[in-house]
């Protein structure tokens, strides 16, 4: 039906299509990419310096905002992260983890540090004034919500439970929760380390 | 011959009582604590479970280590992490309820003395019917899975 030119035409569209096709990664979690803002920030890390995402330039970063005196989930998510380290081997080296505190008041450089370093190696705690971490919070779609003061002045801030997955160059790529399987941040990350 | 009837009746009694006060059907396992560095509330995790017919409910809790400990239940809803005081947790008839984390727990504050990973914490867990469960918990780092 089709002359031999045209035969040999279909069978190289449909090989590239097909090979299009197998080059889009199959992702876990959420492909945000070109849906939110590039990782820019002005805070202070744990260390007591202050910090901007230029600092990670190069890295694959996992961003997650909590606050020290939650108990419960904070230190459940860093474990997750903590096992994800694991998991990735060598490749870890080129990954850190923001922990972005939700509790600028109580969450100090100092008490950050301790908290951070309890976990894992490659996490690194931010801080700053309630506005730059508002602004932060708002960049990222990122709600978060002081509660009212129990008596004795202590207080819960309940938070995004989303963690922000960026590019060596800064850029959003994928987004997950604090409630998904470490094997999927692990399936994913590599494909995206592998991809380059 | 009245006396061996009194005997028999104290003797009856006491073994009754005896007999309530040592079965609980209430039974803690797997209890251990997540500390955290710079005084931070540490989370208490355990296993209890209700061999009995009667439905149970945890109203609180102590520790001979802690100033205050309360009943705790975290929640992920609408992409927000968050938790809240809870009164009581209840723990029905031929069940277990398991305080694990990303849900309910113990949040210990104010402790009395300095804690770390490898000391062992005395927890003392309070029922509706009056009974109190003692255990001893082991204290784990901050990243223990």
């Amino acid at each position: 039906m089709f002359s031999k030119p045209c035969q040999f035409l279909l069978i190289a569209c449909s090989l590239v299509l097909l090979a299009a096709c197998a080059q889009q990664p199959q992702w876990q979690l959420n492909d945000v990419r070109g849906h939110l803002p590039d990782l820019q920030f002005d805070l202070t890390a744990d260390n007591g310096k202050p910090m901007t995402a230029a600092d990670l330039r190069g890295k694959y970063v996992l961003m997650y905002f909590g606050y020290t005196h939650c108990p419960d989930v904070c230190p459940l998510t860093l474990v997750h992260l903590h096992l994800l380290m694991q998991k990735l081997g060598a490749d870890a080296d080129q990954v850190r983890i923001l922990f972005v505190s939700v509790d600028p008041a109580r969450d100090t450089p100092q008490v950050l540090h301790q908290y951070v370093v309890a976990f894992d190696p490659h996490v690194i705690g931010l801080t700053g004034t309630a506005d730059q971490i508002a602004e932060m919070a708002k960049r990222y779609r990122a709600a978060f919500n002081r509660n009212a003061p129990q008596p004795d002045g202590g207080y819960e801030v309940s938070h995004s439970s989303a963690i922000y997955i960026f590019d060596p160059q800064g850029r959003a790529r994928l987004l997950g929760t604090s409630a998904d399987p470490v094997d999927e941040f692990a399936h994913d990350l590599k494909l995206l380390i592998q991809s380059g | 011959m009245k006396q061996f009837a009194l005997n028999a009746v104290v003797y009856a009694a006491l073994c009754f009582v005896g007999t309530a006060m040592a079965a609980s059907s209430l039974k803690l396992e797997h209890g251990w604590i997540r500390w955290l560095p710079a005084n931070l509330p540490a989370a208490g995790y355990v296993t209890i479970r209700n061999d009995g017919g009667k439905p149970m409910k945890l109203i609180g809790a102590e520790s001979a280590d802690y100033g205050m400990a309360m009943l705790h239940r975290s929640a992920q809803k609408n992409g927000s992490d968050s938790m809240e005081r809870v009164d009581s947790i209840a723990v029905p008839a031929h069940e277990s309820v398991v305080l694990a984390p990303g849900g309910y727990h113990l949040m210990l504050m104010e402790p009395k003395h300095p804690i770390k990973p490898g000391d062992t914490v005395r927890i003392s867990l309070h029922f509706d019917d009056g009974e109190a469960l003692q255990a001893a918990w082991p204290v784990r780092p901050a990243n223990a899975q």
